[in-house]
């Protein structure tokens, strides 16, 4: 079981960095508090004064542009103030240690760093290190976790299929090295749906991968039976290199959503990725820009996703939401 | 002529099947006798073992004492009185030293710095190849004559088997042990914890047991091609044990070591990053832990190491795969050998054995055994006292072990090396 650093001493959440040890009634109010973000009636994001006064540092150790840039929306809209830090063209290149960088922003009086870092651990060596009043949100580790990428993910299929108990999902592509999928596997087993399957050749699945709570399954045409939501993974091209497979063509014959495949799903299946999108690889551009595709939703969803989980985060810190 | 008389301490003395309450008599720090007083015996020091174990001190098959390049983590003066402290008399150092144990200056410069750190039982393992790289031989018989007691590559890789093989048969030649930490590189491809549920949970670089089963396999083959002597340090797994048990039935000359932790703990432990348990050969699954106990109990394993590994705190104050492997782990060598015979996994006989007799048998040393005539290596524990891990107790530069702050049962009470008394628990 996780020792659960993410909450305080009275339950309430305090650090993001991983779905477990959460519980479902925990994710499902961060799902509330996000819809209450938006504006029913355009769909608009409301700037609120939340977190007004409150530094947050968005901490990249390495690139991104989709996930600091909705993160960045979602503290400004929550009227806080944001630094933006990309490490890897500062201080650690200078040779200053992970530690050291950390200490030297707390001495700046912030109150959240939102954290992204391509060693899995990372986000949660922070949090244990870290002052007592600063939060952390893990902004993807390693191939640890992303879960608020996760989050925004429930948030889509919950806009589309409000019953979670219901549902078959696919997650497609490269399980192991996949920071989404792990966290998306969890939050999916703890919101209760009928069945997460997996759906990958061997060299992309990590070891004993049932234990993660999902069906295996290394044929997308059998796989795709039954399935409610289909989760894309992005697949990076040094797994051609370290020979985990032959290549593209081969892999977008065998795993690629097509149109066709399309069709073995449910009809009303809904097709996601986090992005970004390798078209022609992973996923068909017709499927991706099709009309069963929710990939665009996904990108707004994070903003107030992000918002619920940093205004909650920050409740031990002062903020009502 | 110095002489002391250990009074009325349970002697276990597997090597001499000896196990009874008695008395040990030195004399110019060799055992002069076991029960009856030599003639014209006449004590200078008397030490009373009334409720204590007595038997020889232990031999640890593998420490590092860190020191020239690494002295923040440790040096020969705070590692060998955290060896005292523990009952060990004799200890084996991997050659991953800085600079590395591949040329005979660095081994008289090691024996000098243990002469002068009074703790003079210091046996270096050399180089296998030269600087560790894998590639050309080390000088093997000049190591050997400068005091190096066997030949390793340490965790370091040799460039491939045909390198492996020639390095073995040169070895043989000398009659040299080799000592062997089977892991194939490309197979362990870096990682830093056990493939199976946690690590893929965790999203942590992983090694498979066949990392260690394969390069063990491979070794065993040039074993027997090459008829060089070879020692198995530190396995972790099940396959590996099945494969010893199996090729000492088959009658190569082998042998095989575990490191403590991995008779205790579990690929479990880590969780949820908790760099404290981060070693290498990984902590695997309770399934593997258990093999090795069994290993340990039916002889396919003959001897229980420290892996003494000490580190400062910035060692392991990071991401976990980020951080350094291995536990500093002398002082906790005799409770958690006790705790395995508290729980019925070994006999008392057989952990004494594991510290003393065997890895002497490994060897080659005439030491080990409480036998007439032997150097004076003597450890007296109490195996009843509880003790708490904290920076009272606790003597070694590394306080990287995970069981900080826990409280133990058995303690060393004194230790003697050659006849020296070099550790009194009362005397702190």
């Amino acid at each position: 079981m996780y020792p659960n650093i993410q909450l305080n001493s009275d339950g309430k959440l305090k650090h993001f960095l991983s779905i477990e040890g959460f519980d479902k009634t925990l994710l499902t109010d961060i799902l509330d508090t996000a819809a209450s973000f938006v504006n029913p009636v355009d769909g608009q994001i409301k700037k609120v004064p939340l977190l007004r006064g409150k530094t947050i540092v968005n901490l990249f150790f390495e690139n991104s542009t989709r996930t600091r840039t909705t993160f960045e929306l979602a503290a400004k809209r929550l009227s806080a103030d944001v630094l933006n830090m990309n490490i890897t063209t500062s201080s650690t290149s200078k040779g200053e240690s992970l530690l050291d960088t950390i200490r030297n922003l707390e001495a700046m009086f912030v109150d959240m760093f939102v954290v992204r870092h391509a060693i899995s651990g990372a986000a949660h060596f922070i949090a244990q290190q870290t002052a007592p009043h600063i939060s952390v949100i893990n902004a993807g580790d390693g191939q640890h976790a992303h879960p608020t990428q996760a989050m925004l993910d429930m948030f889509t299929i919950r806009q589309h299929k409000p019953d979670f108990s219901k549902l078959r999902v696919a997650i497609i592509g490269d399980i192991l090295h996949s920071r989404v999928a792990r966290s998306e596997i969890q939050a999916l087993n703890i919101l209760g749906v009928q069945e997460v399957r997996v759906i990958a050749p061997k060299t992309l699945l990590p070891a004993k991968v049932e234990a993660l709570g999902v069906t295996v399954s290394h044929n997308l045409t059998e796989g795709l039976q039954d399935i409610d939501v289909i989760m894309m993974l992005r697949l990076q091209k040094e797994r051609m290199t370290s020979a985990l497979l032959p290549g593209e063509s081969e892999y977008f014959k065998c795993f690629g959503l097509t149109e066709e495949k399309l069709k073995i799903a449910k009809p009303d299946a809904i097709v996601m990725h986090p992005g970004p999108i390798n078209r022609g690889v992973e996923i068909d551009s017709k499927v991706a820009d099709g009309k069963q595709s929710v990939i665009l939703q996904q990108v707004s969803n994070g903003i107030a996703v992000r918002m619920a989980i940093m205004a909650m985060a920050m409740q031990h810190n002062g903020a009502i939401v | 002529m110095t002489q002391i008389h250990i009074q009325h301490g349970r002697i276990i003395d597997p090597a001499n099947h000896i196990d009874g309450v008695g008395d040990i008599y030195i004399i110019d720090g060799k055992i002069a006798a076991l029960s009856n007083s030599p003639e014209g015996f006449k004590a200078d020091i008397v030490i009373d073992a009334s409720d204590k174990i007595v038997c020889a001190g232990f031999i640890d098959l593998s420490s590092r004492l860190r020191d020239m390049g690494h002295s923040r983590k440790g040096t020969f003066k705070s590692e060998t009185r955290a060896a005292a402290s523990a009952g060990v008399t004799t200890l084996c150092l991997q050659p991953d030293t800085r600079p590395v144990m591949d040329a005979t200056s660095i081994v008289e410069y090691t024996k000098d710095l243990a002469e002068r750190t009074d703790y003079p039982q210091i046996y270096p393992i050399a180089a296998l190849t030269q600087k560790l790289e894998g590639i050309e031989l080390s000088s093997m018989l000049a190591l050997k004559q400068a005091g190096c007691i066997a030949v390793s590559n340490a965790n370091a890789p040799v460039k491939n088997l045909l390198i492996l093989r020639r390095a073995m048969e040169y070895a043989a030649s000398h009659d040299l042990l080799f000592i062997c930490h089977p892991n194939d590189f490309s197979l362990s491809n870096k990682g830093c914890a056990h493939e199976g549920a946690i690590a893929s949970r965790y999203g942590l670089p992983s090694i498979p047991e066949a990392a260690e089963t394969i390069a063990l396999a491979e070794c065993l083959e040039l074993a027997e091609l090459t008829g060089c002597r070879v020692h198995f340090g530190q396995l972790s797994c099940k396959g590996s044990v099945i494969k010893i048990h199996q090729a000492k039935k088959y009658g190569l000359n082998v042998s095989a070591d575990v490191a403590i932790h991995q008779l205790h703990l579990t690929e479990h432990d880590i969780i949820p990053f908790d760099s404290a348990y981060h070693v290498l050969p990984p902590l695997r699954t309770k399934e593997d832990k258990d093999y090795l106990r069994q290993g340990l109990a039916s002889g396919a394993i003959n001897s229980i190491c420290s892996d003494h590994q000490p580190h400062d705190l910035d060692a392991k104050l990071g991401a976990f795969p980020e951080t350094e492997s291995g536990i500093s782990s002398l002082e906790t060598l005799l409770p958690l050998m006790l705790k395995l015979v508290s729980q019925h996994a070994i006999s008392l006989e057989q952990g004494i054995a594991a510290l003393t007799q065997q890895p002497a048998d490994i060897l080659r040393l005439p030491t080990g055994a409480l036998t007439v005539g032997f150097s004076a290596d003597v450890c007296i524990f109490d195996p009843e006292l509880e003790w708490q891990i904290n920076t009272d107790t606790w003597k070694s530069r590394g306080v990287n072990t995970p069981f900080w702050g826990q409280t133990m049962k058995g303690r060393v009470t004194q230790t003697l090396q050659a006849g020296k008394i070099i550790f009194s628990l009362e005397a702190r």
